[in-house]
């Protein structure tokens, strides 16, 4: 059987305790992942100042230059994997039979994720707003005639990862241009990516001790988030509560991300439907830049009903189908748990399910869940404001003035309207994370924006610096 | 004597134990009033019915309930009403704790636990450090008694594992390491001031928070006694490989109901599995099927430990622990069954905050 072991500052460790991730469709194990256990993630950060000065003994210009590189050898190499070797296919075969996720899907977060390390530039642009990274380097410099000066305010950056969708990775990616070693706790059902993105580096002639990745229980997510100078944290409820009062730890929750259609006297909803479309079903309406909420100010019960008609377009297909849209669930307990929460909220007043048909469908041994559309016309509805990782839509109609606050926190937020007022509150909402004005889908990610909170400034913090 | 003929004399034994252990408990003039009212409710008198292990059957499966709440007087046997009682307390993980009286048996259980402990790595005379659990736990007394025994002076430190769980379960992770730095400081305190301390009783949490803060070789340290909580192969190989390399690193096993389970001494063929047999004759553990009590499971199969303390402060019949492990093959040290991985019960996994001192 395939093993993936624990990286310990980029040495291959075997640990006497494994989990054996299933393949969804068969239930035979898949591979068998090494799980380090608490006091061996402990033992090894307090070392983890020392990988720091390996890496940043490279210039960020070398580190640039090795994410290219390995931008190459992710998408299109054969990689090493524990003695054996992982060619791309194999890569995407392996997480879309733990993970449930398409081929097809899982070849188009391979390309996402080959786009950030070869656009790295642009990306560490977009993060830095154009900082010359030589200060980086050297730890102060001129720009535009100022100085400036950064420091790292951390020796590593943790990160406590989801099995969602493999292009959640690119998120951490910056990390290694920035001089920042990696600790990464992968998802139980997706190991692949992190991993092999740790030996496209390494292959690529990155310090290896810069990736450290540990597969492991809560216990040792949570010794990585108490030691980890810098975090993110991938999850939500009970996972996250603990550290959203924490700054150094970066909370990706719920995306809750929104469409917005305010348009006065015209009717032209019609012609965003592919739009919406777009936004909520994309990589499977897996992530948190998908649209899980249309929140209109007319015209919302046939926006629904018409947006219902198209997603249900969308229906369950073999894994391995090249036009296979929907992902599987790796527990399918859950899908069933997930569709029964949705009839129970179904019976409260104010909320109608326009998709028709069974929710849950098995179908080549795995278990779906089709895209689902309500209409929502209490804007309070439990099912007005929830995400859920499948292609789940509330549309809900509520008046221009109040539509900022009540659409609460939003991760991305696309509004299509020429309102000024509800332009001005939108851009002085600090609830949306990001901001579309115009027709951009929700999960359209331009490279040169930060997205999903700005890793460099959760990284460096600007001091000043005076030069005599 | 080979190792077939060692079993059949432990399985002797054992039964002629249980015999003295249920004429003792049930006995009007040395048993203890619960045993004895819960006799008055029988159609058979046990005495007389129960002839041996297999036998304990007719007295069903002991229940932990009858352990919480008073009056605690109803578990101190007869004969020894005038003696000075200790009550000894479980984790309290699950609400109201479970209490157990105690007069010496865990001095028995400890001064047993001793003759397995080298003298290498436990010098007698050498003084001890007790870094676990304190308060109304048997532990605290039992270390310092096994300290005692073998010539030594035990040290302490406070600490409160049910306010530590009260910390996890709240996600109170700043307040968790300020706990936890308090009293690792105070340990550091006692090994640097006390040069004589060559002894440790530790938990393997604390075990990695010390070995942080310390070089236990270089303060003198020589023989570790590790338990409180569960240990898995890996922690086993972390500590003996990484922790504490060169250390006599004892993993044990340990509760108030039991006693104390030693660990089959150290060989490389185990790959670091964790294997305990309990202190035979005085406690007996079997390895049930969960779906059926009544069912031994086979050897290197997983079942539901199932406990029973047969001494004369304490009789405990076929107790239903909340653990599993695996069945493990008697072996000349311990010609009796042994449990192999013990951790809590897959279905209580998810559920329970457990030993996170």
């Amino acid at each position: 059987m395939i093993h993936i072991p624990i990286l310990r500052a980029g040495r291959s460790y075997r640990s006497l305790n494994t989990v054996r991730v299933p393949h969804i469709k068969t239930g035979e194990p898949l591979v068998e992942v090494s799980q380090a256990n608490r006091g061996l993630i402990a033992k090894d950060l307090l070392d983890i100042g020392l990988q720091k000065e390996v890496l940043g003994q490279r210039s960020a210009a070398e580190l640039i230059s090795i994410c290219k590189k390995a931008a190459r050898l992710f998408a299109t190499e054969t990689l090493p994997l524990d003695g054996t070797v992982q060619s791309p296919t194999d890569y995407i075969q392996q997480v879309s039979g733990t993970t449930g996720m398409p081929e097809a899907l899982c070849e188009q977060n391979l390309f996402k994720i080959q786009g950030v390390l070869e656009n790295i530039d642009t990306v560490l642009d977009g993060l830095t707003r154009g900082l010359d990274l030589e200060v980086l380097d050297t730890g102060w410099g001129t720009q535009n005639g100022r100085t400036l000066s950064y420091v790292c305010e951390t020796d590593s950056l943790g990160a406590v990862l989801p099995s969602n969708s493999p292009g959640v990775h690119s998120l951490w990616v910056p990390a290694i241009p920035l001089k920042v070693p990696l600790v990464l706790k992968p998802g139980r059902e997706e190991p692949w990516t992190p991993y092999r993105i740790a030996q496209a580096f390494i292959v690529a002639g990155a310090p290896a001790e810069a990736f450290s990745f540990y597969p492991t229980d809560y216990t040792g997510a949570n010794e990585i988030l108490v030691r980890c100078g810098r975090s993110m944290l991938f999850g939500g409820g009970s996972t996250v509560a603990p550290w959203v009062n924490t700054p150094r730890v970066e909370i990706h929750g719920p995306g809750r991300s929104k469409i917005i259609i305010h348009e006065e006297e015209q009717n032209n909803w019609e012609q965003y439907l592919d739009l919406i479309v777009e936004s909520v079903a994309k990589n499977g309406g897996r992530s948190c830049i998908n649209a899980s909420g249309v929140w209109v100010t007319a015209n919302g019960r046939e926006i629904a009903e018409a947006l219902a008609a198209r997603l249900a377009r969308i229906e369950p297909k073999p894994l391995d189908h090249p036009e296979a849209g929907i992902a599987a669930w790796a527990n399918p307990k859950s899908a069933h748990s997930i569709s029964s929460l949705i009839d129970q909220h179904l019976k409260e007043p104010g909320a109608t399910e326009l998709t028709t048909g069974d929710r849950v469908v098995e179908l080549d041994g795995c278990t779906f869940l089709r895209p689902t559309v309500i209409w929502c016309d209490d804007a309070e509805h439990p099912l007005a404001n929830i995400e859920f990782p499948f292609p789940f839509v509330g549309v809900v109609e509520v008046p221009s003035t109040q539509l900022v606050e009540a659409m609460g926190a939003t991760l991305v937020a696309t509004a299509i309207t020429e309102d000024a007022s509800l332009i001005r509150d939108l851009i002085a909402t600090p609830l949306v994370d990001r901001l579309n004005l115009g027709t951009i889908p929700t999960n359209q990610i331009s490279w040169d924006s930060p997205h999903e909170g700005n890793l460099f400034e959760h990284l460096y913090r600007q001091r000043a610096f005076q030069f005599g | 004597m080979n190792l077939t003929r060692k079993i059949t004399e432990a399985r002797k034994s054992l039964d002629a134990h249980v015999r003295e252990i249920i004429k003792w408990h049930f006995s009007p003039k040395t048993g203890c009033p619960f045993w004895l009212e819960f006799a008055e409710n029988l159609d058979f008198d046990p005495r007389k019915e129960i002839k041996g292990y297999a036998d304990l059957k007719c007295l069903g499966h002991f229940e932990d309930e009858w352990l919480r709440g008073g009056p605690v007087r109803r578990w101190v046997p007869k004969a020894y009403a005038d003696e000075p009682i200790y009550v000894f307390e479980t984790g309290g993980s699950t609400g109201v704790p479970k209490s157990r009286i105690s007069i010496r048996d865990f001095h028995i259980d400890y001064e047993i636990f001793s003759e397995s402990l080298s003298e290498e790595g436990f010098p007698p005379g050498s003084d001890w450090l007790m870094l676990g659990p304190t308060g109304p736990r048997r532990l605290r007394l039992a270390v310092e008694h096994l300290a005692q025994h073998r010539g030594g002076i035990c040290f302490h430190v406070d600490l409160d594992p049910r306010w530590v769980n009260q910390l996890v379960r709240y996600g109170k992770n700043e307040e968790l390491d300020a706990y936890k730095n308090h009293v690792i400081s105070q340990a550091l305190n006692v090994l640097r001031a006390h040069e004589n301390v060559q002894c440790l009783f530790t938990t393997p949490k604390l075990l990695e928070a010390l070995c942080e803060k310390i070089s236990l070789p270089k303060v003198g340290i020589k023989g570790i006694f590790c338990g409180g909580t569960e240990m898995d192969a890996q922690f086993h190989r972390f500590a003996r490989e990484e922790l504490v390399p060169g250390i006599d690193f004892i993993p044990t096993y340990g509760n108030t109901l039991m006693g104390l389970a030693a660990c089959k001494p150290f060989d490389p063929a185990d790959n670091y599995a964790i294997i305990y047999y309990p202190p035979h004759p005085r406690a007996i553990i079997e390895l049930v099927n969960p779906e059926n009590p009544e069912e031994l499971v086979d050897y290197g199969e997983t079942g539901r430990v199932m406990l029973t303390t047969l001494t004369k402060e304490f009789f405990m019949p076929r107790f239903l622990e909340r653990d599993e492990a695996e069945r493990a093959e008697p072996i000349p040290e311990y010609p009796w069954d042994g449990v192999e991985n013990l951790r809590l019960l897959t279905e209580l996994q998810e559920s329970v905050v457990v030993g996170v001192y």
